[in-house]
């Protein structure tokens, strides 16, 4: 789930750019020139949104924000300083990781929304409409790289076995203890053992 | 008018200076096209489709004399027909030659992302290169006109070229040879803002044509091609000509301000990640005694 989205998105944002810059056009040749690029942009844009759609429905209760949330949020400081003792402790996903889930499926959805109106855009016969999906197409483009940049950062250099998890679909004990206490528990709570989070 | 009227002033999607922008410009080409003398025979639309080798173009009948209802990747000068009821009762037929506006600012060159795809010459005439065409359609969107057509074959986009291929060798476009009313004119912008302002004194003083006027854009910079209109503070009227068109400020926005601020904003964001790594280091989980089994 995670590859499919994480793969096309990478696509989408290296074909997305050398149309975004004259000075990043040259993009578009690593991918199969021009012509190519923006045929296949859209496509693996719906692709995207797909494998964003199904994390939502596989998530989207996990993804509330809680009192947990709240009271860790309070700690954010603590958090990115590095000093995580100090942390309370909160479920399977915290809540920039909550806020980075709601970006990418609502910048999703206003991506797919303006990218269909800039698809078709021969078709399209209301200026505004041309006008204003171009707008939103990059105001949200700019938000989820900039989601995109956080998240992956977060995941591969600040926090160690985050990469790992989305590999082996798996995180150990003391992994999961530290960084997810409640989830744990409740996971503990129930049966011994390893369990799987995607 | 030899080939140095096709060196380039501007090219769209450029990263870098273009040689030769902001060079002393020689004669800018220009088609005048006056309404009041249009009688709607279509010649030119025929001389344009033959010129350019463009195939039939399908079309549906909407009961006036207008051939289609807008231009097509294929079929790039259309006469717009209009019925205009007038003040006094009576009305008249309104036809106007509708087709790239050539202008000195273009809004398709602007949007395009494509190096080369769009250029303008040092006579003013703005060229689609297709070979560079990636077929995004964004200069759909940043044309004021609504002019550019995307073939869905070819993934490319097409439309008028003011005969870039005629001019450069000497002669006039396809439509201005084929007009038999002489209402189509083809020469310096200043010769044919001359005339145009000549025709427009003739209408107001004989014909009693109070509003008759010169339209030549200035919020696009003044256009390659311009129009005497029997009535310049209308121009919708003559199948929906824009009475103040310019780039949007959406396309501008998108452009300008937009990129260096998105541009800006990515940049930072990675010196950010970069700076917090070599400030703060990963985190470190505690491989530890507490792994218990209940």
């Amino acid at each position: 789930m995670h590859w499919i989205a994480g793969l096309s998105y990478v696509y989408l944002l290296v074909t997305g750019l050398a149309f975004w810059s004259p000075y990043l056009f040259w993009l578009s040749d690593l991918v199969g020139g021009g012509p190519v690029a923006r045929f296949w942009h859209p496509w693996i844009g719906v692709v995207w949104f797909v494998a964003v759609f199904w994390m939502f429905t596989a998530w989207r209760r996990d993804m509330r924000t809680t009192d947990a949330d709240r009271a860790w949020a309070q700690h954010i400081g603590d958090y990115i300083r590095n000093q995580d003792e100090n942390l309370p402790p909160i479920g399977r996903f915290n809540i920039g990781q909550k806020q980075f889930f709601w970006v990418m499926f609502y910048g999703g959805i206003a991506l797919l929304l303006s990218g269909v109106v800039m698809w078709f855009v021969n078709d399209i016969p209301w200026e505004w409409l041309r006008h204003s999906a171009v707008l939103v197409h990059v105001v949200s483009a700019l938000l989820t790289i900039g989601a995109f940049i956080i998240h992956v950062y977060m995941g591969t250099a600040m926090v160690r076995g985050g990469f790992t998890s989305i590999i082996r679909g798996e995180v150990s004990g003391s992994w999961a203890r530290m960084h997810h206490r409640l989830w744990y528990e409740q996971i503990r709570g129930g049966r011994p053992g390893k369990r799987e989070g995607a | 008018m030899s080939q140095a009227t096709l060196r380039v002033q501007k090219i769209s999607g450029h990263a870098g200076s273009i040689p030769g922008e902001g060079t002393q410009r020689e004669e800018q080409v220009c088609k005048l096209v006056d309404t009041t003398t249009c009688i709607g025979c279509k010649a030119c639309e025929i001389a344009c489709q033959e010129w350019n080798d463009l195939p039939f173009a399908t079309t549906s009948f909407d009961n006036t004399y207008q051939t289609m209802p807008h231009t097509e990747w294929n079929f790039w000068n259309l006469i717009k027909f209009n019925e205009h009821p007038k003040a006094d009762g009576g009305f008249m037929w309104l036809m106007r030659k509708d087709q790239c506006m050539h202008c000195a600012d273009p809004g398709c060159l602007a949007a395009c992302p494509s190096d080369g795809a769009i250029v303008q010459y040092a006579n003013g005439i703005v060229d689609f290169q297709q070979d560079h065409c990636i077929g995004c359609g964004y200069c759909i969107t940043g044309c004021p006109f609504d002019i550019p057509k995307f073939n869905p074959t070819t993934k490319k986009v097409y439309k008028c070229t003011l005969c870039s291929d005629r001019v450069s060798n000497g002669l006039e476009p396809a439509c201005i040879k084929a007009c038999p009313t002489g209402c189509l004119h083809f020469g310096t912008k200043d010769d044919m803002r001359d005339l145009a302002q000549k025709r427009v004194e003739q209408l107001r003083e004989h014909y009693g044509f109070e509003n008759a006027g010169v339209y030549d854009p200035p919020g696009v910079g003044g256009t390659g091609v311009i129009y005497v209109l029997h009535d310049v503070t209308q121009p919708e009227a003559y199948g929906g000509l824009p009475s103040n068109p310019s780039i949007s400020w959406a396309v501008r926005l998108w452009k300008t301000p937009l990129k260096y601020l998105g541009n800006l904003a990515m940049l930072g964001g990675l010196i950010g990640v970069t700076l917090h790594y070599l400030r703060f280091g990963p985190k470190t989980v505690k491989r530890d005694e507490e792994e218990r089994r209940p």
